[in-house]
């Protein structure tokens, strides 16, 4: 609990909702615009009415329909592709970043610094710089064009090793591993049935950033891909929008309809899931600043 | 272990437990690399290989004529003196430059604010300025490219009702607003709770401390909280520095709506994607990927070693 401003300082805290109400209208703008946007069709969206208020006619359901329907129904195949390469990358990605950071954490064994070392420097580089590299080795062993070209790479998460040290490290007392031990648990089982359940906040928090970062990605599946029935849905977006552009006032603009909805409709599940697990994820968070 | 210089008699017992205990140390250290290995084969398949193939890759060209042949550093000379590349890279300085230190306000002043209010409606805003970091890159360009659109976005309305121009960021002379904005939007909540987390694990007493001393919630603010919140700062400044220098996503998105603002060389990463994937310059474009992860790592390098205090931060 913050103590620090006192109740009589009333004008002070007019200032404080002030400003939180300005950052809040500017963070949902946008979010808002999207909604409201894809309430109307192409001529109103076009029209010159209030970009930030309903048209008259109220089509979203029109449009979602289209959307389903449009080029047999490829937006719902990129969204599978998507909550396919997020869960199998991001589950992946959580399992290593567990059993590795928990490995860091709680054993002591010739090469750990300098191994944690490297792995800290990899934090550094950037995973793009990788992507070039990555796409020929793959072209080379005919993986590209492949769900494992994007899902293969995305379970490399360093950070997610380290943020599991840090808080095994602090959630997992050694004096539970070696009572456990001492009952006769072997080592898997001491991890499974002690040591995990421990971790779980920490484990969410990874599962979501990993999920995120690999449903978000896009210069990745930009490069591997070139069938548009594998694209995840930020690449099919960009493809769309990329038509849409060219073709601005012809078929374009029915188009632009579409990659709204679309837009709208993408960004639900993270949200959803994001809004379902704040409990964990907001402590979770915390691990990496306290270090 | 002590004991065992002051017994001789206890001398065969201390070497047995000696060997039992290495024994058990030696079982303990292979159990750690178990628990790290399948960590360690994915790093080294998808981190070190690449790394390391790109720098094969750069050292070499491949002509028509001439096909492959070893070039040495020629890559490197030609990327440190290829405009293109140039202009990129600083541009993304430039833009680290403006954009982070916006963003660090941003998020250090909601979270501040955040840290102050315990209701309903801090809890609210908290979540909605989060939000957008749920939202891929992609869509958030997307957004903004049509806020920012005269045919459809609502800055002419609101600008027209002032009987203004509204500024088309999306020219050549506002982009670089254009983008920071969208960045910001993204990012600066997922910062901010970073920071409202590290501010959370403050113990309160040390406020009471301070209001005795006769602090105000302005003081406590610059002098307390803040310094000790100073690992979160950094974290954080990391991860914008490595996200920055390797700009793609935002400017790729915005240049089918931004008529030839956002150019193929615009920055090093949209310079060795169109070198690889439209001109299929694999040798080039690896030269240039290894030279932006080279300039990121040496740049987070020297911040992390100008900023350190004791021991390392990350």
């Amino acid at each position: 609990m913050a103590i620090a401003a006192p109740t009589a300082r009333k004008p002070r805290h007019v200032i404080t909702y002030v400003f939180l109400g300005i950052l809040v209208v500017y963070f949902l703008v946008p979010l808002w615009f999207l909604f409201v946007a894809s309430t109307k069709d192409a001529p109103s969206l076009f029209g010159g009415d209030s970009a930030l208020w309903f048209s008259g006619d109220f089509n979203l359901f029109t449009n979602l329909s289209n959307l389903v329907t449009y080029n047999d129904g490829i937006y719902l195949r990129w969204i599978g592709n998507s909550a396919l390469y997020a869960f199998i990358g991001g589950l992946g990605a959580t399992v290593l970043a567990v059993l590795a950071g928990y490995g860091f954490a709680k054993y002591r064994f010739r090469g750990r610094d300098l191994s944690f070392a490297i792995l800290l420097g990899s934090v550094m580089v950037p995973l793009t710089a990788l992507v070039i590299p990555t796409f020929v080795l793959f072209s080379e062993l005919g993986l590209t064009d492949t769900i494992w070209a994007v899902i293969l790479p995305s379970l490399l998460s360093p950070f997610g090793v380290y943020l599991m040290r840090v808080y095994a490290a602090e959630a997992v007392p050694d004096e539970l591993l070696d009572a456990a031990r001492v009952d006769g648990a072997g080592e898997f089982r001491t991890f499974f049935q002690v040591a995990l359940p421990l971790m779980r906040p920490a484990v969410v928090t990874v599962l979501l950033l990993s999920v995120v970062g690999t449903w978000n990605n896009y210069f990745l599946p930009l490069a591997m891909l070139s069938n548009s029935q594998l694209y995840p849905i930020t690449v099919g977006i960009g493809l769309w929008q990329g038509l849409a552009a060219q073709n601005n006032g012809g078929s374009g603009v029915s188009l632009w309809t579409l990659i709204i909805v679309g837009s709208l409709i993408s960004i639900i599940p993270l949200i959803v899931a994001f809004l379902s697990l704040q409990k964990y994820w907001q402590g979770g968070l915390a691990i990496g600043s306290l270090k | 272990m002590a004991e065992a210089a002051t017994a001789p008699l206890a001398t065969t017992k201390v070497r047995a437990a000696t060997r039992k205990r290495t024994a058990r140390e030696r079982r303990h250290s292979l159990t750690g690399w178990l628990f790290i290995a399948p960590f360690g084969v994915v790093f080294v398949v998808f981190l070190v290989t690449p790394l390391a193939y790109a720098f094969y890759l750069s050292l070499f060209s491949k002509g028509l004529a001439t096909g492959t042949a070893f070039a040495g550093i020629n890559n490197y000379v030609r990327a440190f003196t290829d405009p293109s590349f140039l202009k990129g890279v600083w541009f993304v300085v430039r833009f680290s430059i403006v954009l982070i230190p916006v963003q660090m306000l941003v998020s250090l002043a909601a979270a501040l604010v955040l840290d102050n209010l315990t209701n309903r409606f801090a809890r609210f805003a908290r979540l909605m300025i989060f939000l957008p970091y749920a939202v891929p890159a992609v869509i958030g360009a997307l957004m903004w490219g049509f806020l920012y659109s005269p045919s459809f976005g609502p800055l002419e309305q609101i600008f027209g009702a002032f009987g203004a121009d509204a500024p088309f960021l999306l020219s050549p002379d506002n982009i670089f607003y254009g983008l920071m904005n969208v960045v910001t939007w993204q990012w600066a909540g997922y910062y901010m709770i970073i920071i409202y987390a590290a501010l959370r694990g403050i113990d309160p007493t040390i406020y009471e401390a301070a209001k005795i001393d006769g602090a105000n919630s302005w003081q406590v603010a610059l002098r307390i909280k803040i310094p000790m919140v100073r690992s979160a700062l950094v974290l954080i400044l990391v991860f914008a520095l490595i996200g920055t220098l390797q700009f793609f996503t935002e400017p790729q998105v915005l240049g089918p709506v931004a008529n030839g603002t956002i150019t193929p060389d615009f920055t090093p990463n949209i310079y060795a994607f169109n070198l690889a994937f439209k001109y299929a310059q694999f040798n080039y474009a690896s030269a240039i990927s290894f030279s932006l992860g080279a300039i990121v790592f040496v740049g987070v390098y020297i911040f992390l070693f100008v900023t350190r205090k004791r021991g390392s931060v990350l």
